[in-house]
C-alpha cells in the first residue's frame, strides 16, 4: 500500500509562523538545502494574529532601557524557572533582530523623531514593545514571508506532519501528507527544526486557530525529546467574553497599555486591591499615577492593570466568583474613560488600537470609544515546550531541533507580552543557523521502510472504522471541555486526578475517531489525526500540573496557593518510557551565573 | 433560537452540486460558525479554510449569498435568513474541494514583484529615520491580510481569467506599498506596465468595495501607480496633480550596509 513521494533536504523547517520563516532564512542563508512545511497557506500561521507588540530593549521610548533591565523584567515574570542563558540572549539580541525586520522592509510605528517607536505592556518596566497599531504579527509574518520567498528554500503549504522519523539515535526526516488531496510525503533531512507554535486547542476557550493543536510538542516528545514546564499555560486575562461566537478570542494588552483599566459590576478599579510584592515599589497606588505613567512621565510608576498576565488573570477570576463580574462573566475593560484626558480621545483609540475597534464594532456590536468591553480569560499561551540547548536550541535528539512557542525554557513559569515575538526571531534565527551547521557535517540518514508503513497505516484508520465510529469533532469537543473544567486556570488535585482518568477514556475513543471515505481535503480525517497530538499534550500538563503543589506563574493550584521556595528550585520534565508511557521529574535548575544575579538583585531594589 | 437553511456548495474539483444544511441560529453567530456547526453535526468532511475568527488571517474568502465576503466578519445578524443563504467558493480561482480553492496563483504573482531594495543607511546611527506622516500612507497598504477577495472581484480575473497577463488589486497593493516605502528604492514601473498588466484595469473599484481591511485599493493604490506609469512612459510634463513624485534614483544599501544596521 506504500506510495508517498520523497524530498530530500539539508534542514527541513516544520511550522511557517515567525520562528520557523526566519529558522528557514537563516539556514538557507548558511548555504543549506531547506524546505519549509506549513499546515495552512503561508502567511496564515498564528503569528499573523500577534496584536500588541514585540519586546526589544532599543531604548528609542525610554533611554534608560537597556538589555539588563529586560532580562531582569523577563525572569522576575518567568518567576526564576526560566533558562537564564535564555533570557540573557533573548534580551541581548531582540534589539538587532528588530532592526532586521525593518532592513527587510517591516513598517513599524514612528516616535517623533523618526525611530521605532515603543509601548508599554505588563511587567515591563519601560516602554519596550516596538509594534505596529495592534497588527504587529502581520507586519512580523509579512515582512519574513516577502522577504523569505527570494531566500531559495522551497514551500510546501498546507502539509501536515504526522511522524518524525529516526536513523538510529539521530533524527532523520517526518513524514506527512498533503491537506489537498491526501497524499503522503516523505522528507528526509540531516536536521528538522520544530517550529510548530502553540496548544491553546487542548481547551475550550482560547485564542489560538484549529492549528494550535501541539503537533510539534507531541511529535518531539514521541521522537525522544524532553518536554519541560508543561504545567505553565498562559491564560490571557482579556479574551473576549460576549457573543458565545468569539468567546475567547484575544483583546490586546495593548488596551491596558494605552490606558486601559478594569473595572468590576460596581465600577471599582479592583486591580488596586491586590498588588503582589515583588511588584509593590514599582506599582501605582493612585489613578493619578497611573495615567501620567501612560503619557509617559518618568517619575510615575505603572499602573496595576499592567501587572503580570497570571496576576491579572486570576484577580478576575476573583471578581465574577464573588459575584462582581460583568453580565456574561467577565469584568469590564474600560478604554473610553481616556476621553476624560485626552481631547481628542476617540480618534486616539481608533488609531492606536484599530484592529480592536473593529473587532468589537463588526463582531460585538460595541463601540468602544463609548462603551467598556466585557473580557475574561482565555488560553492563549503554552510556556513549556521543548527542551533545548540555550545557544543551539537543539533537543537532545541530534539533528532535532526547536524554536518559537514550542521551544521551553525562555519565559519560565509566566511569559510577559511582547517576549513572543522577539522569542520568535531571536531564537529562529539562532535554531536556523545551528541547524544548518549540523547538517553541513552528516550524511543523509536512512530510513526504515517499515516504521513508514507502520505510520501510514496508523493514518489511514479513521476510514477503516466499521460500526463503532466515532465523530472526531465529538471527541476534540468533549476533551476540550474537560481540560477547561479540570485543568484550566484554578486547579485543584481533585480536578486533575480526574482529568488524568478521564484523559485515558478519550483516548479509546480517539482510537475509534471515523471520518468519511475522500481523502481530498478532509477535515473530519485531519481533525481525527490531530486528536493524537492534543491527548499527548493534555497528558504533559495534567502530569506536570499535579505534582506541582504550590502556585506559581501560568499554575494556580487552590489546594495550595501559596508559591513554594523549595519548587523554585526545579523544572518538571516529562519524557516517554520505553514502554510509551509518560514518565514524570524533577530537573535541578542549574545555579546562575553571578553577573547575572547581580543584574536580577539591582532591578529589585 | 431560530433555524437558518444553508445552501452549500459540496463537490471535488468541478464536479459537485448544491446541497442544503439546517442551522440553529444563536445571538452573535458569524457565517464560519454556521459552518463549523455544519462540520460537526452533519458532515464533517466539509472542506473550509480558516485560522484566526477574527478578520485578521484572511482564510475564511468565500462567496455568501453571491458576495465576496470573510466568513468570520459576516453576522447571521445581517443576513436575510428566510431564504437559504447560499455559500460557495471563490470564483476566480480553481476549486479544491467545497468551499477551499487553489490561490496558489497569487504567490507566484507576488513572488514576480521586485522585493523591497532600501536605499543606504543615513542616520548618525548607522540606520534610518522614517517620519510617521511619511509611513501612514505604506501602513495602509501593509494592513492587507491576503484574503485574496480583490482578486475575487475584479473582473479582469473573475470573467477574463487573464491570471497570466494581469497581476490583480491584491498585487498593485503590494507594489504601491513597495514604490511608496520611504527607504525604498527599486523601480517598478517597467514591469507594472509591461508584465503586471496595470494598463488592464478601468477602475470599476470594486476591488475596493469588498476589502475587508477597508483599503481604498484603488485611489490610493492603483491610480497613483497608473500616473507613474504614464509618467515614465508618456509625457511627465502634462502630470499636473501627482498624488506621489517619482522617486529619486539612488544607490540601493549593500548586504554589508544591512549588516551594520542589524548589528547596531
Ligand atoms: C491573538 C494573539 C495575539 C498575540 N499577541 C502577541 C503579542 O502582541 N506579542 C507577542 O510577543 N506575542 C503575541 N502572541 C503570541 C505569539 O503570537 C505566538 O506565540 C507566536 O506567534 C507563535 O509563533 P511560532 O512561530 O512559534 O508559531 P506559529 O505562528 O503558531 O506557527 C506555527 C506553524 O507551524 C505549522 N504547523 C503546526 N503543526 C504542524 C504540523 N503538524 N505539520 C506542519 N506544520 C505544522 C503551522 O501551520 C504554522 O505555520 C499572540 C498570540 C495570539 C493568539
Ligand atoms: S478597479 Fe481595477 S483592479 Fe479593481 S476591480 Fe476594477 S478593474 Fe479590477
Ligand atoms: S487588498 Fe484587501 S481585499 Fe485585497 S487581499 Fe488585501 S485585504 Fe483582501
Ligand atoms: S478566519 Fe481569519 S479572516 Fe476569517
Amino acid at each position: 500500500m506504500s506510495s508517498y513521494q520523497t524530498h530530500e533536504f539539508d534542514v527541513l523547517v516544520i511550522g511557517a509562523g515567525g520562528a520557523g520563516l526566519r529558522a528557514a532564512i537563516e539556514a538557507s542563508g548558511a548555504g543549506q538545502s531547506v524546505g519549509l512545511v506549513c499546515k495552512s497557506l503561508l502567511g496564515k500561521a498564528h503569528t499573523v494574529m500577534a496584536e500588541g507588540g514585540m519586546a526589544a530593549a532599543m531604548g528609542n521610548s525610554d533611554d534608560r532601557d537597556d538589555w539588563s533591565t529586560h532580562f531582569a523584567d523577563t525572569m522576575r515574570g518567568g518567576q526564576y524557572l526560566n533558562d537564564w542563558r535564555m533570557a540573557e540572549l533573548h534580551a541581548k539580541e531582540a534589539p538587532a533582530r528588530v532592526r532586521e525586520l525593518e532592513a527587510w522592509g517591516a513598517v513599524f510605528d514612528r516616535t517623533k523623531d523618526g525611530k521605532i517607536n515603543q509601548r508599554n505592556f505588563g511587567g515591563h518596566k519601560y516602554r519596550r514593545l516596538a509594534h505596529v497599531g495592534d497588527r504587529t504579527g502581520l507586519e512580523m509574518i509579512r515582512t519574513l514571508q516577502d522577504h523569505g520567498i527570494h531566500q531559495g528554500f522551497e514551500v510546501f503549504m498546507e502539509y501536515t506532519v504526522v511522524e518524525l522519523l529516526k536513523d538510529g539515535d539521530r533524527i532523520a526526516g517526518a513524514f506527512a501528507y498533503e491537506r489537498n488531496h491526501g497524499r503522503f510525503h516523505l522528507f528526509k533531512a540531516k536536521s528538522v527544526i520544530i517550529a510548530t507554535g502553540g496548544v491553546g486547542r487542548c481547551y475550550k476557550i482560547t485564542s489560538n486557530s484549529w492549528e494550535g493543536t501541539g503537533d510539534g510538542h507531541a511529535l518531539a516528545y514521541r521522537a525522544g525529546a524532553t518536554m519541560r514546564d508543561m504545567e505553565f499555560l498562559q491564560f490571557h486575562p482579556t479574551g473576549m467574553v460576549w457573543p458565545p461566537s468569539v468567546r475567547g478570542i484575544l483583546v490586546t494588552e495593548g488596551v491596558r497599555g494605552e490606558g486601559g483599566i478594569l473595572q468590576n459590576s460596581e465600577g471599582r478599579r479592583f486591580m488596586f486591591d491586590d498588588i503582589p510584592d515583588a511588584y509593590t515599589h514599582q506599582t501605582a497606588d493612585n489613578e493619578d499615577e497611573g495615567w501620567r505613567y501612560i503619557i509617559g512621565d518618568k517619575e510615575a510608576r505603572r499602573p496595576p492593570e499592567l501587572l503580570t498576565r497570571d496576576h491579572v488573570a486570576r484577580c478576575i477570576v476573583r471578581e465574577v466568583r464573588e459575584g462582581r463580574g460583568s453580565p456574561h462573566g467577565g469584568v469590564f475593560l474600560n478604554i473610553h474613560w481616556i476621553k476624560e484626558q485626552l481631547k481628542d480621545g476617540s480618534e486616539h483609540i481608533k488609531k492606536k488600537l484599530p484592529s480592536m475597534y473593529h473587532q468589537f464594532m463588526e463582531l460585538g456590536g460595541v463601540d468602544i470609544t463609548k462603551e467598556s468591553m466585557e473580557v475574561g480569560p482565555t488560553t492563549h499561551y503554552v510556556m513549556g515546550g521543548i527542551q533545548v540547548d540555550s545557544e543551539t536550541q537543539m533537543s537532545i535528539v541530534p539533528g532535532l531541533f526547536a524554536a518559537g512557542e514550542c521551544a521551553g525554557g525562555l519565559h519560565g513559569a509566566n511569559r510577559l507580552g511582547g517576549n513572543s515575538l522577539s522569542d520568535l526571531v531571536v531564537f529562529g534565527k539562532r535554531a536556523g543557523e545551528y541547524a544548518a551547521k549540523y547538517a553541513a557535517d552528516q550524511s543523509m540518514p536512512t530510513i526504515d521502510a517499515g516504521r513508514i508503513e507502520e505510520i501510514e497505516r496508523h493514518a489511514l484508520r479513521p476510514f477503516e472504522t466499521d460500526g463503532d465510529g466515532e465523530n472526531p469533532f465529538e471527541i476534540q469537543h468533549d476533551l476540550q471541555n474537560m481540560m477547561q473544567e479540570r485543568a484550566g486556570i484554578v486547579r485543584t488535585e481533585e480536578n486533575l486526578s480526574f482529568a488524568l482518568d478521564a484523559l485515558v477514556g478519550l483516548r479509546e475513543r480517539a482510537s475509534r475517531a471515523s471520518a468519511y471515505d475522500n481523502r481530498d481535503y478532509n477535515p473530519g480525517w485531519h481533525t481525527a489525526l490531530d486528536l493524537d497530538n492534543l491527548l499527548d499534550v493534555s497528558e504533559m500538563i495534567v502530569r506536570s500540573a499535579i505534582e506541582r503543589r504550590e502556585s506559581r506563574g501560568g499554575h494556580f493550584h487552590d489546594d495550595y496557593p501559596q508559591k513554594c521556595e523549595q519548587h523554585g528550585t526545579w523544572n518538571t520534565v516529562i519524557t516517554m518510557t520505553g514502554d510509551g508511557s509518560m514518565q514524570r521529574a524533577e530537573q535541578q535548575i542549574p545555579a546562575i551565573r553571578e553577573d547575572l544575579q547581580s543584574i536580577i538583585e539591582e532591578n529589585q531594589k | 433560537m431560530t433555524t437558518a437553511t444553508f445552501r452549500i456548495w459540496r463537490g471535488t474539483g468541478n464536479e459537485g452540486s448544491w446541497e442544503e444544511y439546517p442551522v440553529e441560529i444563536s445571538e452573535g453567530m458569524v457565517v464560519l460558525d454556521a459552518i463549523h456547526a455544519i462540520q460537526t453535526e452533519h458532515a464533517n468532511d466539509l472542506a473550509v479554510r480558516w485560522n484566526c475568527k477574527a478578520g485578521k488571517c484572511g482564510s475564511c474568502s468565500a462567496e455568501i449569498n453571491g458576495n465576496p465576503r470573510l466568513m468570520c466578519m459576516t453576522r447571521m445578524e445581517t443576513i436575510d435568513t428566510s431564504q437559504p443563504v447560499t455559500v460557495e467558493p471563490l470564483r476566480a480561482f480553481p476549486r479544491v474541494r467545497d468551499l477551499v480553492t487553489d490561490v496558489s496563483v497569487n504567490f507566484r504573482m507576488k513572488k514576480s514583484v521586485t522585493p523591497f531594495t532600501p536605499r543606504k543607511p543615513d542616520a548618525a546611527d548607522g540606520t534610518w529615520r522614517m517620519k510617521q506622516e511619511d509611513v501612514d500612507r505604506v501602513q495602509e497598504f501593509r494592513k492587507c491580510i491576503e484574503c485574496f477577495l480583490c482578486q475575487d472581484v475584479c473582473h479582469v480575473l473573475r470573467d477574463h481569467h487573464k491570471h497570466d497577463e494581469f497581476i490583480g488589486p491584491r498585487h498593485f497593493v503590494y507594489n504601491a506599498a513597495l514604490e511608496m516605502h520611504p527607504l525604498d528604492v527599486a523601480d517598478r514601473t517597467s514591469d507594472l506596465k509591461k508584465r503586471d498588466g496595470i494598463g488592464y484595469c478601468n477602475i470599476t473599484k470594486c476591488c475596493t468595495a469588498v476589502c475587508p481591511e477597508h483599503i481604498k485599493i484603488t485611489d490610493n493604490a492603483i491610480i497613483p501607480l497608473k500616473e507613474r506609469v504614464v509618467d515614465e512612459f508618456y509625457d511627465p510634463l502634462t502630470r499636473l496633480f501627482r498624488i506621489f513624485m517619482p522617486k529619486k534614483q539612488e544607490p540601493a544599501a549593500t548586504p554589508e550596509e544591512i549588516g551594520k544596521v542589524i548589528d547596531g
